[in-house]
């Protein structure tokens, strides 16, 4: 993997947004809503295999949860009509179910309908409303305003506001198999699978992605997202559809992924965040969400399915690692893992992100302190996880050029196997996963955090991960002649890990000890209140925040490096 | 690539690599359905085949034809059937790989283990191995092939009493449910019944970790001991098969069933088969090394208790004490009966205890 940063911007592959299959689908909107729709309910009706009763109690059950989330859980941007539609669907299941009269083909087509309203409605509801001024607009704030903002902080004086000596790519740095992704997005559709640590992800990839000259993806983004304001415009700018985690009922989901699954189709370029939410605990997704990897699965067998064979019908899979020095809002999301896991007792559901406020003042902090982020653009696979060259053709292991279309065929043809391509989702999140692991860049904040997680654990074996947290902070001190011997061992096994192409480096990781270790306890979650990892007047390491300092840790998790210790 | 796509029309032939008595039996039954190549070594049995129709002297379906090319046999057929022994499983796999493609589909009937140590490594010079250097057959062909949709072929399938078109019935285990339909629809007859199995690596443990069992059942027929020893041989036997295939990855359901229990009745029961024979002659007073001498080919047992010895070691906290002291008998000179003696000493405590 290349370490060179990539400083320059590219020029855009396709120059003219009336090309952007983005653009073309916002104009087309309408009757791609529709198709969305019909094709859902063609996919309810079959998995219901035409059977009346089972349709009834899916589309009772759909009622059911709907009426229980409008009185229990409902948002600001709900629209305002919710409670008359679904009590419209309500009046109407009465009636058909009443009425002796009707045949039993007549119910049927009753049923039909609604179901047809439902998921019309809910189609209308995910689908982006992408407009390219807006578009334009944000992209212009994002790398203006950063811009400037970099600038003024690190450039003295007044002039500063107008100096370009800092871009937004000294802060950002972009790494790994960009021309490749640049190629492919020009020829067939990219299908680009992030981690997720920081609600900021969405915005760094929508501004990563017009660096690189790419047009604008879509991609699904939480409905919350859209309950606050300033998120609401950048995500309807970078072509977001909405999705509502609110609704788990069965039309609703099979709706959303068909509507990725036609978009791809569409050759328009998609994000997913394959982990599902950002990652609780810090560690890299290793359990990934199958529902919307696996329409990018469906969309390739069905490109194929009507004869398009060649590269233009093509979908590719990017990993792309994320990494930071710290993570806004690690607190709240270690404490929400903790619960999960079962052992705390407590937890606070605050969000660093729920006002537009305190973003603006993460942004200013973020930009006015040294605290850089990298983003590794992970080789491109096809579908199956076998990695593509910059025209597409797929490889084995062995170097031969192997044919995508194979793995959907039998006796010759193309065929339609869910349960194959359920098996084909979960080979595929495997492979992604791998990718992950293999493009994260380790940085000195991982190395500190990770190392003294290790240390203090070793030196209470008895205890268990909750009792360990639980160790009063001020107890816990380490020796730093200790902890950089220790240092030393952890990075001198990564070093071999990366020379077997396992784990990646930032380069700042190429410096004297005593040097890398204060880089690495500057820039550990840097901006919080409680700081993971500090020195103390007597030089030794300490920490303010045990759970911090497990997150910050938990980056290296799944490199087997704890058995150092 | 494309040519799978012009000959949809006509049916194609199925693919049999290694033509040994359990692969013979299997090219029969199949051919009665379908034309049917069979990949062999020997330029001998090539004509054989062709020509008289009989494989060593014994007579097989005419539907079957024979050759030496991994490119024809590919080449001509969809799904292929390995039926190779498994210390050549890993060579032939590789000698095949340059011809599949991903429209292939591999059912294979080989009951062994790999091992994928790291470069330069024996099993001699680690004592302690993990999960990940144990490989099935399945994870061989994923390994070293392009192919995903593989199956494997497992149950009390003796070639023997197959030739001779007893009924009888085996297990079709992939996580494709299109392998295990395709696997049925080529072999099920009115005498011999198919049933599936999602748990593609329980039912090949199943398969592996019976030939352990089969050497026990074997020295408890040599020392003399009769049905009620057998009988608690196969049951504790059956524990030790569903405590270390689960910590291998099989579900514990798959022990139980026609690959698992059903296979190892039919093993212990098999006095003609090279494991039962190893154990029988351990206990006549033979070492190893005499037996070793003696054989034509190792029996699979012996190489499944190393393996799984050196992955117990890895393990640390668990205890197979049937294969342990198999183990001490083959390697390290203890006595049959003092294993015996341990055995009946060895606290079990409680009957049923994995469901």
């Amino acid at each position: 993997m290349e370490t060179e940063y990539i400083k320059h911007k590219y020029e855009p592959i396709l120059p003219l947004k009336d090309e952007w299959p983005v653009v073309r689908l916002s104009k087309n909107r309408k009757d791609f809503v529709k198709k969305v729709a019909e094709s859902s309910k063609k996919a309810i009706l079959e998995i219901t295999n035409g059977q009346v009763d089972l349709l009834k109690e899916e589309l009772e059950t759909t009622l059911y949860r709907e009426k229980q989330r409008i009185k229990q859980n409902p948002w600001d941007v709900d629209p305002e009509d919710d409670y008359d539609f679904w009590n419209d669907v309500k009046s109407a299941l009465v009636q058909i179910s009443a009425d002796t009269t009707l045949s039993k083909a007549e119910k049927k087509e009753q049923y039909i309908s609604i179901l047809d309203k439902i998921t019309n409605r809910y189609a209308e509801e995910i689908a982006s409303n992408f407009v390219h001024s807006h578009y334009k607009l944000t992209r212009r704030i994002v790398t203006f305003g950063f811009g400037r903002l970099l600038n003024a902080a690190r450039v003295k004086g007044f002039k500063s506001l107008f100096s370009n000596q800092y871009s937004l790519q000294d802060k950002i740095q972009i790494v790994g198999a960009t021309d490749e992704i640049r190629e492919l997005a020009s020829k067939g559709t990219i299908v680009m699978v992030p981690t997720h640590f920081s609600n900021l992800d969405s915005i760094l990839i929508g501004w990563i992605i017009s660096v690189l000259g790419l047009p604008p993806f879509i991609y699904g983004a939480g409905l919350n997202l859209f309950n606050i304001q300033i998120f609401a415009y950048f995500m309807n700018a970078l072509g977001a559809y909405k999705v509502d985690r609110r609704k788990k009922n069965l039309l609703y989901l099979e709706t959303l992924k068909t509507y990725s699954s036609e978009a791809i189709q569409y050759g328009a370029h998609s994000l997913f965040f394959p982990g599902g939410t950002r990652s609780r605990s810090g560690m890299i997704e290793s359990k990934l969400k199958m529902g919307l990897l696996s329409t990018a699965i469906e969309a390739q067998r069905m490109n194929y399915q009507k004869g398009l064979t060649d590269v233009g019908g093509k979908v590719f899979i990017v990993p792309v690692t994320i990494n930071y020095h710290f993570v806004l809002e690690a607190p709240s999301l270690i404490q929400e893992y903790l619960t999960i896991t079962g052992q705390e007792r407590y937890y606070r559901e605050t969000d660093e992100f729920s006002t537009s406020y305190k973003i603006s003042k993460f942004l200013v902090k973020f930009f006015t302190k040294g605290s850089d982020i990298s983003v590794s653009i992970g080789k491109a696979m096809d579908i199956m996880g076998n990695y593509v060259d910059n025209e597409g053709n797929s490889y084995d292991k062995n170097g031969r050029i192997i044919n995508t279309q194979d793995y959907f065929t039998y006796n010759g043809k193309v065929n339609v196997d869910q349960q194959r391509e359920e098996e084909y989702t979960k080979r595929l999140a495997d492979r992604i996963v791998e990718e992950f692991h293999k493009n994260n860049r380790v940085f000195s904040s991982h190395l500190v955090a990770f190392t003294a997680f290790q240390m203090i654990k070793a030196e209470n074996r008895k205890l268990d991960l909750f009792n360990l947290l639980r160790l009063p902070e001020e107890e816990i001190e380490l020796d730093y002649e200790l902890f950089k011997q220790r240092c030393e061992e952890v990075l001198k096994k990564i070093l071999e890990l990366k020379s077997e192409g396992k784990v990646n480096t930032a380069p700042h990781l190429m410096q004297e000890m005593d040097a890398l270790i204060a880089h690495g306890l500057d820039n550990v979650g840097m901006y919080h209140a409680k700081r993971p990892l500090i020195r103390n007047q007597a030089g030794n390491i300490v920490t303010q925040d045990m759970n911090l300092l497990y997150f910050y840790h938990n980056r290296l998790h799944g490199y087997e490096l704890e058995k150092l210790f | 690539m494309d040519m799978s796509s012009k000959n949809s029309s006509k049916p194609k032939a199925i693919g049999v690599v290694g033509m040994g008595s359990f692969g013979t039996a299997i090219a029969n039954i199949l051919a009665e359905k379908n034309q049917v190549i069979a990949f062999v070594r020997r330029t001998d049995l090539v004509d054989e085949i062709n020509q008289q129709h009989t494989v060593d002297g014994q007579t097989i379906h005419a539907n079957i034809r024979a050759t030496q090319d991994p490119a024809h046999i590919c080449e001509n057929c969809d799904v292929l059937f390995f039926m190779v022994a498994s210390s050549g499983f890993q060579a032939v796999i590789r000698s095949f790989a340059p011809y599949l493609y991903p429209y292939h589909m591999i059912i294979h009937g080989t009951k062994g283990l790999c091992l994928s140590l790291p470069e330069g490594k024996s099993l001699e010079q680690l004592p302690k191995i993990k999960r990940e250097n144990i490989l099935t057959m399945s994870e061989v062909i994923l390994k070293e092939t392009v192919v995903v949709r593989v199956g494997c072929l497992a149950g009390p399938n003796l070639a023997r009493e197959l030739m001779l078109g007893h009924p009888a019935a085996t297990v079709i285990a992939s996580p494709y449910n299109e392998v295990i339909l395709e696997g049925q629809r080529l072999l099920r007859s009115e005498k011999f019944q198919v049933y599936g199995n999602s748990d593609i690596i329980g039912v090949e443990l199943s398969g592996v970790l019976k030939n352990i069992i089969a050497i026990a059942a074997g020295a408890l027929a040599g020392m003399g001991l009769g049905e009620n020893a057998k009988g608690l041989l196969v049951s504790r036997g059956m524990v030790e098969m569903a405590y270390l295939g689960n910590a291998l990855g099989g579900s514990i359901k798959s022990f139980i069933g026609l690959a698992g229990i059903g296979d190892l009745v039919t093993t212990c029961n098999s006095t003609l088969s090279r494991n039962y024979t190893v154990g029988y002659r351990l206990a006549q007073g033979e070492s190893l090394t005499e037996i070793e001498q003696t054989m034509q080919e190792t029996a699979e047992g012996i190489n499944t208790i190393k393996v799984m010895k050196a992955f117990l070691e890895g393990k640390g906290n668990m205890r197979a004490p049937i294969t342990e002291n198999l183990y001490k008998v083959l390697f390290e000179d203890l006595k049959i009966e003092e294993a015996l003696q341990y055995l009946m000493k060895y606290p079990f405590s409680v009957d049923v205890d994995f469901l």
